[in-house]
């Protein structure tokens, strides 16, 4: 583990052209994590237990649709 | 558009893999530091191109929960199962083999750096494995049930995860997406190294690049072929309505022409091509509408049949959902068993819906192949000149081998607009179309999250751009010859 561990310390230590792309990473990183995940994406159902997620997407698929005995539309023949 | 612009790194993060797998493996064979030096230098534009490309899809996991929450939970663990996995084995492959490969020259053995550095090659193409495998689910949900009291698609069996994994539509995609990698891998190394030709620098570089370069680029160009026929069976097979608008096909029928551009068509090849029979039936947009006899003898109903199948299937869902007698529950589960793969058809208000929008498909599909044959036709010509030596001096050639670097580009994304418009309006075939799919948002804050990523991202391409431009111009290590 040991030598493990030095391989990689001395390998960030020592890097040349390639420090630039690892601060890139990290300052991408940060921004995904810390600014886009924490104030932009929400999870839309967070908070939510199982059953709750199940009853709010049961209620979205069943909720707004025509009902069986409404009449399809007969279609057209497509031109485009 | 995530996913899109998630897929700019992507193919060139593949295909230099295999251009500096290839190259190090010269060199270990030949025991030639030119050929050590030529891969390192391959290496380190692979390492610009990752670093900015790396975490552009994490984007797309934060999507699913903010954007698509319904459609999150009714894939269930059917998506979450092939992305973590994708997560897990990327991680420790990168953390591992990607170190050893960048770090590791001087401190681990010649072929202990030769595996690593392929080791990261096919790591990363085990990645978009499992990336393809949730793709395919959604374009072919094989090997999933329904539980509708869950309200999630369940794999009940290691037989059924097995039927995800092996899913036919997966499979042609993954050899699809990785050898069109390869293409983008070999056009850019052989445009690159015409830059050096063309500034009179390390000619001997810039050749020796252009060889492997065709190489790996003419037999990715081969494979995307061949894999492509497979997406197109495929696509003929499970989404007939995606292939009848990439052809513009308003009436089908057997012996069917491929349209090359509108007004020149080959009698017959668009039957050979999706049912490799000269004489298979291949049904329109109006056949699809009004039902159709398939090749296997089969009845496919009209839409507006699947559209009545599906609203008993949202209806016995809702009643099943609702009522506690037993006896109402059981038969509203078989009704809805009975009508579940027509379930999202029950969202449509009419059937022209599953129509995708035919002329972006149509002329996307030919940009798709054109600038397909157009790569493999430079890659043949410069490749072969290379070779034999009689490159110098035709500048033209090697400005158009330069040219080509953003015209692979635009391929791979008209192929990622046939494979993801086309399949409009759905999220998952047939049982999820993309207007239930998504969270109850507004439409502004959706554009606002998404040109938010977009600003911030393109900041990110252009420092790539502007890193890669460098690395390029300052050159390889190799002599100046």
């Amino acid at each position: 583990m040991a030598t493990v561990w030095h391989f990689y310390r001395d390998s960030f230590r020592n890097m040349t052209w390639g420090r630039p792309l690892v601060w890139l990473i990290l300052l991408k990183v940060f921004i995904l994590f810390a600014i886009l995940r924490v104030f932009f994406f929400k999870p839309a159902m967070a908070g939510l237990s199982d059953e709750e997620r199940s009853r709010v997407v049961g209620e979205r698929l069943t909720g707004e649709h025509p009902e069986v005995g409404d009449p399809v539309p007969v279609p057209e023949t497509y031109q485009p | 558009m995530t996913a899109a612009y998630h897929w700019l790194f992507v193919p060139l993060t593949l295909g230099l893999a295999l251009v500096m797998a290839v190259m190090e493996t010269i060199y270990v064979i030949r025991k030639d530091d030119f050929w050590k030096k030529t891969a390192q230098y391959w290496m380190k534009l692979f390492a610009i191109n990752f670093a900015v490309g790396i975490a552009t899809g994490i984007i797309l996991e934060f999507e699913f929960g903010t954007n698509w929450s319904n459609y999150s939970w009714f894939v269930g663990d059917m998506f979450g199962a092939p992305l973590a996995i994708e997560g897990i084995l990327a991680f420790f492959m990168e953390a591992t083999f990607f170190a050893v490969m960048f770090f590791g020259w001087e401190k681990v053995s010649k072929r202990f750096h030769l595996a690593s550095t392929w080791l990261t090659g096919i790591g990363a193409s085990i990645s978009a494995y499992w990336i393809l495998v949730a793709n395919g689910w959604m374009q072919n949900p094989v090997g999933t049930t329904f539980n509708p009291e869950a309200v999630r698609s369940e794999m009940a069996s290691a037989q059924a995860f097995w039927e995800v994994i092996s899913n036919p539509v997966a499979v042609s995609k993954f050899f699809h997406a990785i050898t069109s990698g390869w293409v983008t891998g070999g056009v850019f190394v052989v445009g690159i190294s015409c830059w050096y030709l063309l500034k009179n620098r390390q000619r001997k570089f810039a050749r020796a690049s252009i060889l492997i370069g065709s190489i790996v680029g003419i037999v990715g160009s081969f494979a995307v072929m061949l894999s492509g026929d497979a997406s197109g069976v495929h696509a003929a097979e499970f989404q007939p309505m995606k292939l009848a608008a990439a052809e513009g096909l308003n009436d089908g029928g057997r012996r069917a022409a491929f349209t090359i551009v509108p007004g020149i068509r080959i009698p017959g090849m668009l039957s050979i091509l999706a049912t490799h029979d000269i004489d298979g039936y291949v049904p329109g947009i109006n056949d699809i509408l009004n039902g159709y006899t398939d090749n296997e003898g089969n009845e496919i109903p009209s839409v507006a049949e699947k559209m009545a199948m599906g609203r008993k299937a949202l209806v016995a869902l809702s009643l099943y959902r609702s009522t506690d007698d037993p006896s109402e529950k059981a038969e509203a589960r078989y009704a809805l068993e009975e009508n579940v793969q027509y379930m999202g058809y029950g969202h449509l208000e009419k059937p022209e819906d599953v129509i995708p929008p035919v002329g972006i498909v149509f002329w996307a599909f030919r940009f798709m192949i054109g600038l397909g044959m157009l790569m493999l036709l430079e890659l043949l010509v410069v490749g072969w000149l290379a070779w034999k030596d009689k490159l110098t001096g035709k500048r033209w050639l090697m400005i158009a081998a330069l040219a080509c670097i953003p015209l692979v580009y635009i391929c791979g994304q008209s192929g990622w607009i046939v494979a993801e418009v086309g399949r409009q309006p759905w999220t998952i075939q047939g049982l999820l179309p993309v207007n239930v799919a998504i969270s109850s948002l507004s439409a502004g804050a959706v554009k606002t999250t998404f040109f938010l990523f977009l600003a911030i991202f393109t900041l990110f391409l252009v420092i790539e751009i502007r890193i890669l431009i460098g690395a390029i111009k300052k050159g390889p290590e190799t002599s100046n010859e």
